[in-house]
């Protein structure tokens, strides 16, 4: 790790601390696919996956853009009231997700479409929220993802109490690669202002709690740059909370499940906490309703796309090789099919019967809920042609 | 309450049978856990969690953080994983860094997942004031919790009701806010006969007549049951009949017990130290007018703490509602 807590030498000098952030992402950037697709090594961290891994990253990558796609245009039609757009940061997720193990569990933001993905989510069931139709309606024990949290940073509590009752469960630190298990608590750079978020980092390092915390810092917060949020690299965060940060470059998928792998590997053994910053960028709105043009540069953003994260792994696999060009036709076969079943899918959604909304207020219904319930039948049967 | 006992009997304390009913749940239940601020070795401020550490150990008695949105946010997480905990806020004033969680969270987890997760979660509050207390730690906001959807609210009055009240709470599949009588704790004994399990008990979500009476019915919960049982001892000798409900559960509230009091008397009065404004009693009003319009001889009137902050303690005898402010009420709603 490039942090050690408890070491005063590795603590950031007041360079570091007060100096201006790297638009870059600084020099203490894990990277290991340039932006012009060219590996590079790490001291640290090294990708230990073959190039099949590399071209399903390119895969889950395209298909997560698709998604995003199919769902921006649906809500543009009018078949969905709001859509949380991931552009961008498909490396981030993809790069993360492909690092869980199967009994790891992941508490998703709202926008956590590329993880939902990679835990085999139906993207199909990601729209039943947007289309106010649920709101998240999957088993978060189906695939081990839990709902999308909407209140920014409270799932991160929800993470650290998850991840100690793994350690109740006695499924850390037993040396056994299949049982194992640790959290992934995803947020952002906005995220981190809130209590929730400082108050989770500090029980996750008190009971050194399994888990990972992945923070997309994605430079925006609706309308407000990251700066608003911190004068410090948020990795560096970790130090004072005592465990381990590390600033990976979001756009880069392979660095991102390399630390990411490293950071739950430390979470299985028993190690503790670690906190992930991805280092990437919104290239889309916030959600469908903003308006990003009213609060930053459109050169920003020119200069983000030279990063995108699915163009480096296409020159990467072109540039030595890997693929040809009906690996790329597969794909975007592939992709056209996803749209069709996106597309068809959220039309043929059904709405809530409006009774079902006293259904799963509590386990127990309330006598009075009950009532109530009986009371608005019986006003909606009054009705005229009422069935 | 099973009237039969074959057993012995102790006499105990409402702290002493918190603290045994929590001792038998964590028994019953290895996925029962206890967590708030200094709950281990210290036993929580009041002790009401004394010895459990010792005898369940750090897994599942947990001196949490000094951080109350931790403690339940935490808490959801432990839910999530099967387990079920018992969340400690100290004293009622600082609940409020954790009701976010409490109301964005637990209350509405059941519900967003289409009841695909519980939230078997317990939040013990101590609450009330007559303590000579300082700011935060004599305020009554159960009225905040029972206007929320998806929260069961309870609120004990006495040990025995303690000692069977947190272990069903605890039982309870939905979340609980339990909301204990502060000044109680250490105050009045009662006897608990041990044979007794919790099949014999009144269940959770149920109101009890504690007096009969047939001139008016006076309804009280928590701290306030006493005064109120007090007021119609003091009413009785000039006598007036009172009939005094300990309503338990304020959300749901059974209202089965408190309608069939007052197709009997026609009037009403209830009492709570929490302020009147929006406060239960305007519920209990609305509900009981809605249901029994021409049975009422007097409109329902409320007794509480003033629509104002919690005062100093120098003065919170004369804020919080008395005996004697409990009678006058009485006597208006008699004289109407």
């Amino acid at each position: 790790m490039t942090q050690q807590a408890g070491t005063t030498a590795d603590f950031p000098g007041p360079e570091d601390v007060f100096g201006p952030s790297h638009a870059d992402g600084g020099p203490e950037l894990v990277q290991l696919l340039t932006p012009e697709g060219e590996r590079v090594e790490h001291p640290e961290f090294s990708f230990d996956l073959d190039d099949e891994a590399i071209k399903g990253f390119y895969r889950d990558m395209v298909l997560t853009r698709r998604i995003d796609v199919e769902a921006t245009a649906l809500q543009r039609h009018g078949e969905l009231g709001i859509w949380a757009q991931l552009l961008g940061q498909e490396a981030a997720q993809i790069g993360s997700g492909r690092a869980l193990a199967p009994q790891d569990f992941v508490f998703p933001t709202y926008r956590e479409h590329g993880v939902a993905w990679t835990r085999d989510l139906d993207p199909l069931r990601l729209l039943g929220l947007f289309r106010g139709v649920d709101q998240g309606g999957w088993d978060p024990n189906a695939n081990n993802f839990g709902l999308y949290t909407i209140v920014i940073g409270a799932q991160t509590l929800h993470a650290v109490g998850y991840a100690m009752g793994m350690q109740r469960d006695g499924v850390v630190g037993t040396g056994d690669a299949e049982r194992d298990a640790a959290v992934v608590a995803y947020f952002g750079d906005g995220a981190s202002s809130q209590g929730d978020v400082n108050e989770s980092f500090i029980f996750a390092a008190s009971y050194n709690a399994p888990v990972v915390f992945f923070c997309q810092n994605n430079q925006w917060a609706i309308s407000e740059p990251f700066e608003r949020q911190s004068r410090v690299p948020l990795y560096q965060r970790a130090l004072g909370f005592g465990f381990h940060g590390v600033r990976v470059d979001g756009n880069d998928v392979l660095a991102c499940y390399a630390v990411t792998k490293a950071a739950l590997q430390r979470a299985h053994e028993g190690s503790g906490p670690t906190l992930v910053e991805a280092y990437t960028y919104r290239m889309g709105a916030h959600t469908t309703t903003d308006d990003p043009t009213r609060y930053r540069l459109s050169s920003d953003v020119e200069a983000w796309k030279l990063k995108d994260p699915i163009a480096r792994v296409k020159a990467y696999l072109t540039r030595n090789g890997l693929v040809d060009d009906s690996f790329f036709e597969e794909i975007e076969e592939e992709a056209e099919q996803l749209g069709h079943h996106l597309r068809e899918g959220c039309k043929a959604l059904p709405d809530p019967s409006p009774l079902s909304v006293f259904d799963h207020v509590y386990v127990d219904q309330t006598p009075e809920l009950a009532a109530q319930k009986e009371a608005y039948a019986a006003y909606l049967d009054s009705f005229e042609g009422a069935h | 309450m099973a009237e039969v006992s074959t057993g012995s009997t102790q006499r105990i304390t409402l702290a002493k049978g918190l603290n045994a009913g929590l001792r038998a749940a964590m028994e019953n239940d290895p996925k029962v856990i206890v967590m708030g601020e200094d709950v281990g070795k210290l036993g929580g401020v009041f002790r009401i969690t004394d010895g459990l550490q010792k005898d369940f150990g750090e897994d599942r008695v947990i001196d949490s953080p000094l951080a109350e949105s931790g403690i339940l946010g935490t808490a959801v997480g432990l839910a999530m994983r099967g387990y079920r905990p018992v969340c400690e806020i100290q004293f009622d004033g600082f609940v409020y860094p954790a009701y976010d969680q409490i109301v964005s969270q637990v209350a509405k987890i059941h519900f967003r997942s289409q009841g695909k997760v519980k939230m078997p979660i317990v939040v013990r509050i101590p609450y009330g004031g007559g303590i000579g207390a300082v700011e935060h730690h004599s305020e009554s906001p159960e009225a905040q919790f029972a206007h929320t959807p998806g929260l069961k609210v309870v609120s004990c009055s006495n040990p025995v009701d303690g000692y069977f009240m947190i272990q069903q709470a605890i039982a309870c599949d939905d979340p609980v806010i339990f909301f204990e009588p502060k000044r109680q704790y250490h105050a009045d004994k009662a006897e608990l006969d041990e044979s007794l399990t919790l099949a014999d008990a009144d269940p959770l979500f149920s109101s009890r007549v504690v007096r009969a009476g047939s001139d008016l019915t006076l309804l009280a919960y928590g701290p306030m049951v006493k005064t109120a049982m007090q007021s119609a001892e003091a009413a009785a000798g000039e006598g007036k009949s009172i009939e005094v409900i300990d309503l338990r559960t304020l959300s749901p509230l059974d209202m089965g017990p408190v309608l069939e009091s007052v197709r009997k008397t026609g009037r009403v009065v209830v009492a709570h130290e929490a302020h009147v404004n929006l406060g239960m009693g305007a519920e209990l009003a609305a509900r009981i007018t809605e249901e029994c319009f021409f049975s009422l001889e007097s409109p329902v009137l409320r007794v509480g703490g003033f629509d104002t902050p919690y005062p100093p303690s120098r003065i919170e005898e004369e804020w919080l509602p008395d005996l004697d402010r409990v009678l006058d009420a009485v006597d208006r709603a008699l004289a109407f």
